[in-house]
């Protein structure tokens, strides 16, 4: 019998970190969608840089910052008494950082499509900015974070590099999917190697045909 | 519930366009932003409901500052307690027609009779229209629940941003008289934009009068209209006067109403809904009006009214020359050539008869 247990671990990993991407993705692509700040390109540039850097990249440099050597991972290892690196919560906060174009990309969009016409028009019905938020621009938003969601999660659950740097290969803490696939492959071990991804596909094409579903059935009305 | 009124002394300039307005508004009735396209009325609105913000000056509510450049004030638009009607509606459409209502009722602030649900669906005509997708609303209709969601707000003060302007003749024809009931009825002074003169003549009591950003004038709306030297604001082909006129008698073999305009009686068609001795507006446009030295014999038109001539103003490159007839109180314009006011040897101070071709009645006044 295959060992599940990367697959559970990957299911964890992609739901913890789609949900941290929601807390800190939607503030962000708000700002984005609004202000008129010069920094704004400079801020765009730097959530877009994890879609063309290689994983390498993005996972040797957060490498260098979790490393209980460095400032901030020695910060964490005084406060937590563990060490980010090769750790599960490392491999979260990596995940966060390497799908955030993937939550902040699809929202933005669908809040510049939004616009600013029904914040103030709500503003004109007493209603503050933060109410306004909750019950105006998040139900006409709602294609956006499906979108935005669905893709932070199926690219964390697809991601290796960065896993590999940050994670390495420990069962029950950073043995993901795409690493237990590597192995398998890399021990001959095609047999289960082939039931891993197979899977992986049936799944992400299952998730995809979902979604588009739901568009289909749920067209956006822009008025 | 105290009378507050706004006041504001303004100045702002944004990519090349400057607004510079002072003005101290009514504190009731209907007070129209009149102008040409560009000349910033809109801007205005939005910054007294606070949407944008002014680089200069002061906007206050009464004792309440909304917007002080000095004191770095500003009040968020959403504790201004204006309802602000858009051009483009804005209603939500995730929500139904009473899904939009209730999002303005939960957030009204304080209790009113005068503004219940109740009030404000009957004075709009809107409960066939409560269960109804905003998508499948037609224009005037989306006005109306427009208009019913920002009542619901209980304002203070209302602003309206060109309302009608989206919608064909017809459809502002019908809108129009449920706009000024609900003026009327709620009783909240109100600031309407628009560059329709024939709106504002059926709606508003006082004028604003805004070009190139700046106030050219401010006055009751009659007086606005009669202006001669306003011409170039208030358009030509438009231009006319208000009168206020009483009606005598009501003619029901040829369906005609005779009306009483300073001791001159005007002949127009069925008015039956007005009762005699009621008032009435009536909006006369300058190119409806003719002139004649002597009482005309075997003519068609019916409404021949006597008047002095006040004042000619020719124009310097045009055809035509705009006169003021004083008929009492009341003044008349006429818009002639300027070879008939040659031809006629026209003067101020001569006595002439003023042929109308034409009245719009608009309504019950006051």
């Amino acid at each position: 019998m295959i060992d599940l247990g990367p697959v559970w671990l990957t299911l964890r990993l992609a739901t913890l970190t789609t949900m941290a991407l929601l807390v800190i993705g939607t503030p962000l692509a708000w700002w984005l969608a609004n202000t008129k700040s010069r920094i704004k390109p400079a801020i765009e540039a730097i959530t877009a840089l994890p879609l063309v850097l290689p994983p390498t990249v993005l996972g040797f440099y957060l490498l260098v910052v979790m490393s209980p050597t460095s400032p901030f991972g020695g910060f964490w290892v005084s406060i937590t008494g563990d060490a980010l690196t090769f750790s599960f919560t490392g491999l979260v906060i990596a995940s966060v950082i390497y799908s955030l174009p993937f939550m902040v990309q699809p929202l933005q969009t669908a809040f510049e499509t939004v616009g600013r016409a029904p914040v103030e028009a709500a503003a004109s019905l007493r209603a503050s900015p933060l109410d306004a938020f909750f019950t105006l621009v998040v139900p006409m938003s709602a294609r956006g974070f499906l979108t935005a969601s669905v893709l932070s999660f199926a690219h964390t659950i697809g991601e290796f590099g960065v896993v590999l740097m940050v994670g390495g290969n420990i069962p029950g803490q950073t043995r993901v999917i795409s690493i237990a696939i590597y192995e398998h492959v890399e021990t001959l071990n095609y047999a289960d190697a082939h039931t891993l991804s197979a899977g992986l596909i049936a799944f992400s094409f299952l998730v995809l045909v979902c979604i588009y579903t739901f568009n289909r059935r749920n067209p956006i009305h822009v008025g | 519930m105290s009378v507050k009124a706004l006041s504001l002394d303004i100045q702002s300039n944004t990519g090349g366009f400057s607004l510079q307005v002072a003005q101290q508004f009514p504190a009731s009735g209907v007070t129209a932003i009149f102008g040409p396209s560009g000349s910033g009325k809109t801007t205005l609105l939005r910054m007294i409901a606070g949407f944008e913000q002014p680089d200069m000056g002061h906007i206050q509510w009464g004792e309440d500052i909304w917007f002080s450049a000095s004191e770095a004030a500003h009040t968020p638009a959403y504790q201004r307690p204006c309802g602000y009607m858009f051009q483009d509606t804005r209603l939500f459409t995730h929500l139904s027609v009473s899904g939009n209502l209730d999002y303005a009722r939960k957030r009204a602030q304080g209790q009113s009779d005068q503004f219940s649900y109740e009030a404000i669906i009957q004075a709009l005509d809107l409960t066939p229209l409560l269960d109804r997708k905003i998508s499948t609303l037609s224009g005037g209709e989306s006005q109306r629940v427009a208009l019913a969601r920002t009542l619901m707000t209980r304002p203070r003060l209302l602003l309206l941003d060109e309302p009608l302007a989206a919608l064909d003749t017809q459809r502002k024809a019908d809108i129009l008289p449920y706009l000024r009931r609900a003026l009327k009825q709620f009783a909240i002074p109100a600031l309407y934009v628009s560059h329709s003169i024939d709106e504002i003549a059926y709606l508003a009591d006082h004028v604003l009068l805004l070009t190139g950003g700046k106030a050219q004038a401010f006055g009751p709306i009659a007086s606005i209209l009669e202006r001669l030297d306003l011409q170039a604001v208030t358009g030509q082909f438009e231009a006319g006067v208000l009168l206020e006129g009483r009606v005598l008698r009501h003619d029901n073999r040829l369906c005609l109403t005779h009306v009483d305009l300073d001791g001159q009686t005007l002949t127009m068609p069925l008015l039956s809904d007005i009762a005699p001795h009621d008032k009435l507006k009536m909006r006369i446009r300058a190119r409806d009006v003719a002139i004649a030295l002597t009482p005309p014999k075997g003519l068609s038109i019916r409404n021949i009214l006597n008047g002095v001539l006040l004042e000619i103003v020719q124009q310097e490159t045009g055809p035509h020359a705009e006169l003021l007839i004083d008929l009492g109180p009341s003044h008349l314009r006429a818009r002639l050539t300027r070879a008939a006011v040659e031809d006629l040897q026209l003067r101020p101070g001569q006595k002439i008869h003023a042929l109308i071709k034409s009245v719009s009645f608009d309504s019950r006044s006051g």
